[in-house]
This record gives C-alpha cells, structure tokens and sequence, in this order.
C-alpha cells in the first residue's frame, strides 16, 4: 500500500470524531449541533474505510454507504425538527428546550 | 523501483494536505459563529475526506460522498440556514464556563480513549495490510456485494430512507396546522 498506513487513517478519523463531539457537547445552536454530528459520522465512515482497505474486504465500504443513507435520514428529520420548532417561534438553543426537564 | 518511491512520495504529499484540510475544516465547522461559514467549511471536510477515501481505494464511496453529502445533504443544510437566517452565536460566550471546560475535557477523554482501545486491540498490527486488486472499491464490486452478501441491508436502509421522508412530510404538515390555528 503506497503512501501512509491504516493506522495514520485511524488517527485522522479518531481526532475527527472527537472534534465533532467537541461541537455536539459545547455549541447550542441545534444547527451546527448537526453538523457536528455529520463530522462524527464521517470520522466513523473513515475508519470503517481504513479497516476494510487494511483486510481486503469491501464489506466496510458498504456498510459506510449504509452509514451515509442513515446520515442522510438524520438530516431530513433534524432539519424539519429545527424549522419546526422555528415555526412555533422557539428559541434555537438546545439551551432554553427544558420543557421535559424532569 | 524508483517509480515506486515517487508514487509513494506523491501519495504522502496528497495524504498530508487531506488529512490537514480535513482537521482544519473540521475545527472550522466547529468554531466558526456564523452557522453558513460553518456549512461552507462542512463542505470543504466532506471533499477532502474523500479524497482520504480515494487514497484508500474506495472510489465508489468517494463519489457517493461528494455526490450524497456535499451535493444533496449540505444544499438541504444552507437552505435550512438561509430560511432561518442563520442567527449568530458565539461558541465559547453564553453558557457558563465549567460547560465549555467539561465539553473540552469530554471530547479529550473521548480521543483518549479510542485511541488507547484501538493501540490496546490492533497496535502492532495496524501496519500490514492486504494487497488488493485493482477492481476492489469498484461500483461492480460494491453492487454485487450489495445485492448477495449484504441484501437485508439495502432492503433495511430503503425502509430507513422512507420513515425519514415520512418524517420529515409529518414535521412540515403540523406546523402548518399550527400556524393556521394561530
């Protein structure tokens, strides 16, 4: 395999993934809450990759593709939560949404 | 053999740009106020990360992703952020400041711990890898994997992709019921 091995890949997609949490855990605009969570999933899809190039098995691939439709469904879903709640004129603040605060 | 270490050379150079364009828009999406700079630079990571997937022989994802995510997902995204006007907020102001420092020591925690899970499981085994062919990571290779081996996961994935537009089209329905009511 030219160029980098896997384990180069792997460090990539773990400091990606941590920095998608990072955005999760301290932004509260729900928006780019979401698009946190889409760095995430791709810091996952690229370990997926890496591991499927190092055995040899395009299974990985596939299941990465699974991951991108499941990304995608995450989005339509988020995306018509946040113009709802919008729409009702709430704030956009994961902040100030306590109405099920126990 | 020369030819080899070029084409290792050339391989470490494009790696190197990646995986720094990926980071670095990465931590841009994160720290940028204005949520559109935030998408644009969501764009800029998606491209480079597949350009990662090429390096790695995964063309058919690498197109996927370009077409997928930065064509289909992220026009959904600005649009969503045009409507709404994309307010403004300041990453590190409003909150109080132990959840900044909890969030930080979080996602560190986070990266500590996959990285000492993967060097714990596969550390020294990480640097071999597989030969594969020329054809591997092709769409005729990912197709027929799809439709044998892996067939329960594209039947569950359509489902998946239903509910989410059914979601979706319910979401929209009753707001507008609501606003009327109002």
């Amino acid at each position: 395999m030219l160029g980098p091995d896997v384990a180069w890949y792997l460090a990539v997609s773990a400091i990606l993934f941590s920095i998608g949490a990072l955005g999760v855990l301290l932004r509260r605009s729900p928006l780019i809450v979401l698009l946190s969570l889409e760095i995430m999933l791709n810091g996952g899809n690229l370990a997926l990759i890496a591991f499927s190039r190092r055995n040899g098995e395009a299974s990985g691939q596939v299941f990465a593709i699974a991951v991108m439709a499941v990304a995608a469904s995450e989005v339509v879903v988020g995306l018509g939560l946040i113009v709802a709640m919008s729409r009702r004129r709430l704030a956009l603040d994961v902040d100030k949404l306590t109405t099920l605060r126990g | 053999m020369i030819v080899a270490t070029v084409g290792n050379v050339i391989v470490w150079i494009v790696w190197i740009a990646a995986a720094f364009a990926c980071l670095g828009s990465g931590l841009a999406v994160v720290s940028f106020q204005n949520p559109f700079y935030s998408a644009l630079a969501l764009i800029g990571n998606l491209g480079s990360l597949a350009v990662l997937y090429l390096l790695l022989s995964a063309e058919f994802v690498a197109a996927a992703q370009v077409l997928v995510y930065a064509g289909a997902v992220m026009v959904m995204f600005l649009f969503v952020i045009a409507y709404l006007g994309g307010e403004a907020d300041a990453p590190w102001a409003g909150g109080p400041s132990w959840q900044v420092i909890g969030a930080v020591a979080a996602a560190a925690a986070i990266l500590t711990e996959i990285v000492v899970a993967i060097g714990i499981k596969a550390g020294g085994r990480l640097s071999h890898s597989e030969h594969v062919g020329a054809s591997f990571g092709s769409p005729a290779q990912i197709g027929r994997l799809f439709l044998t081996d892996h067939l329960l996961a594209f039947e569950v994935t359509s489902i998946v992709l239903l509910a989410a537009a059914v979601g979706g089209v319910i979401l929209g329905h009753h707001t507008r019921k609501y606003d009327a009511r109002a």
